[in-house]
């Protein structure tokens, strides 16, 4: 047992948080979130040509060979700086379903443009009814000789807006719930029949609600085995929600630091704030949560490099914890800055949104708490 | 990162099953298991049999007869010792007294004590706490005045001392006394002596705890002369050794390794207890209460491996040790509250002699060993107390950690 990181890992880390506090402070991260957008085409260039669009794929892929360690420090940094652009939807959503089931001309059609930086996409993994059910799909996909035609609605699609290709779980056969049945579609954004309805969200990212009417779908882009896609899909989530859990991890630690320095120099009826015990005892509080996650999220990086049949229930156990705790220290690092935690200059209101959109995402902490139960 | 033994520790592992399934004695596996109550003698034969294997004062350095372990080997030990539910050892001498005496103790201390804390032949018990000084520990008042019946070499105490875990056992108490009340901060002026127990004017005085039992105790002093050479380290220093030593206590109380045990036998019971017609854990509410402090009790043992790990190279645990001994704590006393909560009518029933050895089986209340929920509960509620509250490590946090 080693909590010790490499030299590479520790480059890694090293080179993103320099980036992060040279390149990307708050007012330009603000900027850029402000966009049409939400996020910059160069800064996403600026990644790729840094490598770290390349960090979870394997090197017969074009990638860097990372895995969870390396996605956790990627992650972590980027929670650091409230990074908006879409390295989850790319990279760990999108990228994540490629690099495990795409065939050598679907990869090379998709996949290494996506490393590039060149190509953007993204995975509907959710649909108006289904809540966090992976499995809960309703979009139908019928056989027309050598295409399928796709119909339904999918929702909060991350980077849905920008995409220029979606990758569309539908239904083939069986019912609404069933695991099996379920194909994913590769489907370019111009697809006929393909509408989609943009919004901002609560933590300065972009999503899209995406309509599909009678779309043709070549049987050329089914990516895997048909029906097989529940078991991807869910495999994609697991290590989804471990990057968010790791970027949740640097904001929330953001936020303590910079509450634990903002009571010392924050002065009322004479004196600092960190000088009150009713204050003391709740920045103990959140430091004690702070250090509890980050064992978690340890613990569960590790058994998922080791490939644990334990992994997936460690997940959950570490996002009950991660959406729990940082829901708590968003709201007290906003309570303890008082009414400037309260205004959209201050980045420790956007920190929060980002933790609390966290807390959402893949299941909050009772779908997750629920999780841990069914998987002992 | 990697969370995989090396080949070394699965052997060491090995070595330590082995050792337990030959060495743990069946009596005394028995009473633990059946919650019988230990004496004094069966924990002193397990201490000595762990000694014999050199496994007893693991915390150590080598050069005093310590393992020079690393922490993931402190870490296996631990953790198969509370999986075969070995007795819980007497802290006082090897945890605490024996290392504030190897780290500030003289040559001719070091001689004299250690063995016997080694060696299990000496009881110590710890004098800290008073009547009027509880977590304000520094405002402690027992006086010890040299040579004030006109011999230099000696001390003369008086005073009085209280919650003494397991005194009325003991041979020798280490104490925090003043040695000097003309002193700018009341910090200063504090000494760390070693008495006696059977010094004339020494006198033992039983505190009934919550629960009923004679667990802890008032000593008092009254004109007890020590001879000068039990002093530790210098006059006027004790406070610094005391807080050394504390930092190590909070070590202790984490408890990881057996709150492990108890959550397996927590939920052993409650697949037993039923309610409205199912076993009490398929209650979704109880259910999800076993599965959040599951998850508390793995983020603890993380939490303790990466203070280990941070340490490993330093002598002592820093203030980081709070955390552990507030999380440990409460871990503890919510799997406290979750046993009374499974046994039902069954916490209920006070027969404390039903755990003496000599109780006939067929004439114990309960299922198993489930009726002794409730005395650890009440007991237990002393965990979030003692060794500096938990209100007092969220100050040394706050100072010392966060800086506030």
């Amino acid at each position: 047992m080693d909590f010790s990181l490499s030299e590479e890992q520790t480059m890694l880390s090293d080179s993103i948080a320099r980036f992060i506090n040279t390149d990307y402070d708050f007012e330009k991260r603000q900027a850029i979130a402000a966009s049409d957008a939400g996020f910059s085409s160069e800064m996403w260039q600026t990644f790729a040509e840094l490598g770290w669009t390349a960090v979870p794929f394997s090197e017969a892929d074009g990638g860097l060979d990372g895995g969870p360690v390396e996605l956790m420090l990627v992650m972590e940094q980027f929670g650091r700086g409230l990074v908006v652009e879409p390295y989850l939807a790319n990279i760990v959503l999108a990228g994540g379903v490629l690099k495990r089931v795409a065939n050598t001309t679907q990869k090379s059609q998709w996949l290494s443009p996506i490393i590039e930086g060149k190509l953007h996409a993204a995975l509907a993994f959710a649909e108006p009814q289904s809540r966090f059910n992976l499995a809960d799909i309703a979009t139908t996909a019928s056989k027309d000789g050598d295409s399928y035609v796709l119909n339904g609605r999918k929702a909060f699609v991350l980077n849905g807006n920008s995409a220029d290709m979606l990758i569309i779980p539908a239904r083939t056969s069986g019912d609404r719930m069933d695991e099996s049945g379920i194909t994913l579609f590769a489907v370019p954004a111009d697809t006929p029949g393909l509408r989609r309805q943009a919004y901002a969200t609560v933590d300065g990212l972009h999503a899209a609600e995406v309509i599909l009417e009678d779309i043709r779908v070549d049987a050329d882009n089914v990516l895997g085995e048909p029906e097989q896609g529940y078991a991807t899909l869910a495999s994609v989530i697991d290590e989804a929600t471990l990057a968010i859990c790791a970027e949740a991890m640097g904001i929330a630690q953001t936020m303590q630091d910079k509450t634990v320095e903002y009571a010392k120099i924050r002065m009322q009826f004479g004196v600092p704030i960190s000088s009150f015990q009713a204050l003391q005892h709740r920045m103990v509080d959140t430091a004690m949560l702070c250090e509890q996650s980050r064992s978690l999220l340890y613990w569960c990086v590790m058994l998922n490099v080791a490939e644990d049949a334990g992994a997936s229930r460690a997940i959950s156990a570490l996002k009950y914890q991660i959406g729990s705790a940082g829901i708590k220290v968003g709201r007290e690092a906003v309570q303890i800055h008082g009414g400037m935690g309260v205004t959209w200059e201050l980045d420790v209101a956007h920190y929060f949104k980002r933790l609390t959109a966290i807390d959402v995402m893949f299941g909050n902490a009772d779908y997750h708490l629920d999780r841990f139960i069914a998987l002992e | 990162m990697n969370i995989n033994f090396t080949e070394e520790e699965i052997a060491f592992r090995e070595e330590i099953r082995h050792f337990l399934a030959e060495e743990y004695p069946a009596d005394i596996r028995r009473k633990r298991d059946e919650g019988i109550e230990l004496t004094p003698e069966d924990t002193i034969r397990w201490q000595k049999t762990l000694h014999k294997r050199g496994w007893f004062a693991v915390n150590w350095p080598v050069e005093h007869g310590g393992t020079g372990w690393t922490p993931v080997q402190n870490y296996i030990f631990a953790n198969e010792m509370a999986r075969a539910n070995t007795p819980i050892l007497i802290p006082f001498g090897f945890k605490m007294v024996g290392p504030i005496i190897y780290t500030f103790g003289s040559e001719e201390q070091k001689q004299r004590f250690l063995p016997d804390i080694l060696e299990s032949n000496v009881w110590w018990c710890q004098g800290y706490s008073e009547p009027g000084a509880g977590s304000d520990l520094a405002s402690l008042k027992t006086k010890a005045d040299r040579g004030s019946d006109g011999d230099g070499d000696h001390y003369v105490v008086n005073g009085t001392k209280t919650w003494t875990t397991l005194g009325q056992f003991a041979d020798w108490i280490f104490c925090l006394v003043r040695t000097s009340s003309d002193v700018a901060r009341k910090q200063e002026g504090i000494s760390f002596i070693l008495i006696d127990m059977r010094t004339s004017g020494v006198t033992v005085k039983p505190i009934i705890t919550i629960e009923g039992d004679h667990e802890v105790n008032e000593i008092h002093f009254d004109n007890v002369r020590v001879p000068a050479e039990n002093l530790v380290g210098e006059e006027g220093r004790g406070w610094t050794y005391g807080k050394v030593l504390l930092q190590h206590e909070r070590l202790n109380v984490a408890g990881v390794a057996s709150s492990q045990y108890r959550l397996n036998r927590l939920k052993e019971t409650a697949a037993l207890s039923v309610h409205g017609g199912q076993p009490l854990i398929e209650n979704h509410n109880f259910a999800r209460k076993i599965a959040t402090l599951e998850i508390e009790l793995k983020g603890l043992e993380y939490t303790e491996l990466r203070t280990l790990a941070s340490i490993a190279t330093s002598d002592a645990p820093g203030p980081e040790s709070s955390y552990l001994k507030i999380l440990g704590t409460e871990i503890q006393q919510s799997l406290d509250a979750l046993m009374m909560e499974a046994a039902g009518y069954y916490a209920l029933p006070y027969v404390p002699t039903q755990y003496d050895l000599d109780y006939p089986d067929d004439d114990r209340i309960g299922v198993g060993a489930q009726t002794k929920t409730s005395l650890r509960y009440f007991n237990n509620r002393k965990a979030s107390i003692y060794g500096g509250s938990n209100e007092i490590q969220k100050n040394i946090i706050a100072k010392h950690v966060l800086g506030l």
